[in-house]
């Protein structure tokens, strides 16, 4: 995910990531990864990213002139997933409504990747 | 398969947005929900790395085949012969096309066959299979994903050059990754208000292009694996 800041609304990060930042850890599905200290604030609800990339293997980049910041996925498991378990997915229709995948519960979805190029 | 069933989620991978994927949308009139994604998530979220790809995901929400190729129709390109007398790098993209090997039929009736028997159906892998079989993620993978994201959202804001770098060194951390390459090659190859360039061929931008890309991997039957059951 981008930022301007080093530090971020934790749901931000949640709904960007598919991680959640617990008292107990980074986790997803039923994989968790030990935070330590000093990476969430003491209510929980900013978390500080370049001291999370470091946890969750993730990279992180800076692009200095232009003050953004920019997390990459966790390397956790070295595979693009970590659980089985789907994420959460939010993205908008044509007319820009947001879908979210997660209330198709219940039925068997095919989610289909494509684009123009 | 919908009364059995199973529901149809598209997603276009597109940095151009709404303008990018609306022709299209609005040709197929999906009955379906047909999503836009700007900025790739789900190469992140799914491990998508080249289109069209596809995830399965069951009634409990979990994944039982992860972001793969998926041929859904015969594509009329790998069926036709090359006509005579095209350029050559059109020629040679055309017989790289034509290398991928068409498995929709049996890409279709393992969709059915889960659609029927659910957890039953061979198709339908362990969940520490279907981890297993997901894109591999390391630093460079992830430093990538981070590259394309402030190149997309660099893209964005009107600052072309910027974007630029930060795709370049995308392309260069995870060249396996193809939603990266083609999305730039793309937007540096189509003239403005033109569908987009499939060929994508070389600019002065970028170090790659789609045809000497593919055949730096050994060509179109590894840059579009054949569906593994």
């Amino acid at each position: 995910m981008l930022a301007t800041s080093l530090d971020v609304d934790t749901s931000e990060y949640e709904s960007a990531s598919g991680w959640h930042l617990r008292p107990d850890g980074a986790c997803r599905g039923d994989v968790c990864v030990p935070l330590g200290d000093g990476v969430r604030s003491a209510d929980g609800s900013r978390v500080q990213l370049d001291r999370l990339a470091e946890r969750l293997g993730a990279a992180f980049v800076h692009d200095a002139p232009r003050g953004l910041y920019a997390i990459g996925p966790s390397t956790v498991s070295g595979r693009a997933l970590a659980t089985a378990e789907a994420p959460e997915l939010e993205l908008p229709d044509l007319d820009g409504n947001p879908f979210r995948l997660s209330s198709l519960r219940g039925r068997k979805v095919l989610l289909v990747a494509w684009a123009s190029w | 398969m919908h009364p059995k069933g199973l529901e149809v989620v598209t997603v276009g991978l597109d940095a151009g947005g709404v303008d990018a994927v609306r022709p299209w949308i609005e040709a197929a009139h999906p009955e379906h929900p047909s999503l836009i994604d700007e900025t790739h998530v789900l190469d992140e979220l799914f491990g998508v790395t080249n289109v069209p790809n596809a995830v399965w995901i069951d009634e409990a929400g979990m994944i039982v085949r992860p972001a793969e190729p998926a041929n859904i129709e015969r594509s009329p390109l790998r069926e036709m012969d090359i006509p005579e007398g095209l350029p050559p790098r059109i020629h040679d993209a055309l017989v790289e096309v034509k290398e991928i090997r068409d498995d929709s039929d049996a890409y279709r009736a393992a969709i059915v066959d889960w659609v029927e028997r659910g957890a039953e159906s061979p198709y339908a892998l362990t969940p520490d299979e279907v981890i297993a079989r997901s894109q591999p993620r390391g630093r460079e993978q992830s430093e990538a994903a981070a590259c394309f994201e402030l190149g997309q959202h660099l893209y964005h804001a009107g600052d072309v050059d910027g974007a630029v770098q930060w795709w370049r060194d995308a392309h260069r951390l995870d060249p396996g990754n193809w939603t990266y390459k083609r999305q730039a090659w793309s937007l540096a190859s189509t003239a403005p208000g033109e569908p987009s360039d499939l060929m994508q061929g070389p600019t002065e931008l970028y170090e790659g292009n789609w045809l000497d890309d593919v055949k730096a991997i050994g060509g179109g039957g590894n840059y579009y694996p054949a569906f593994r059951p």
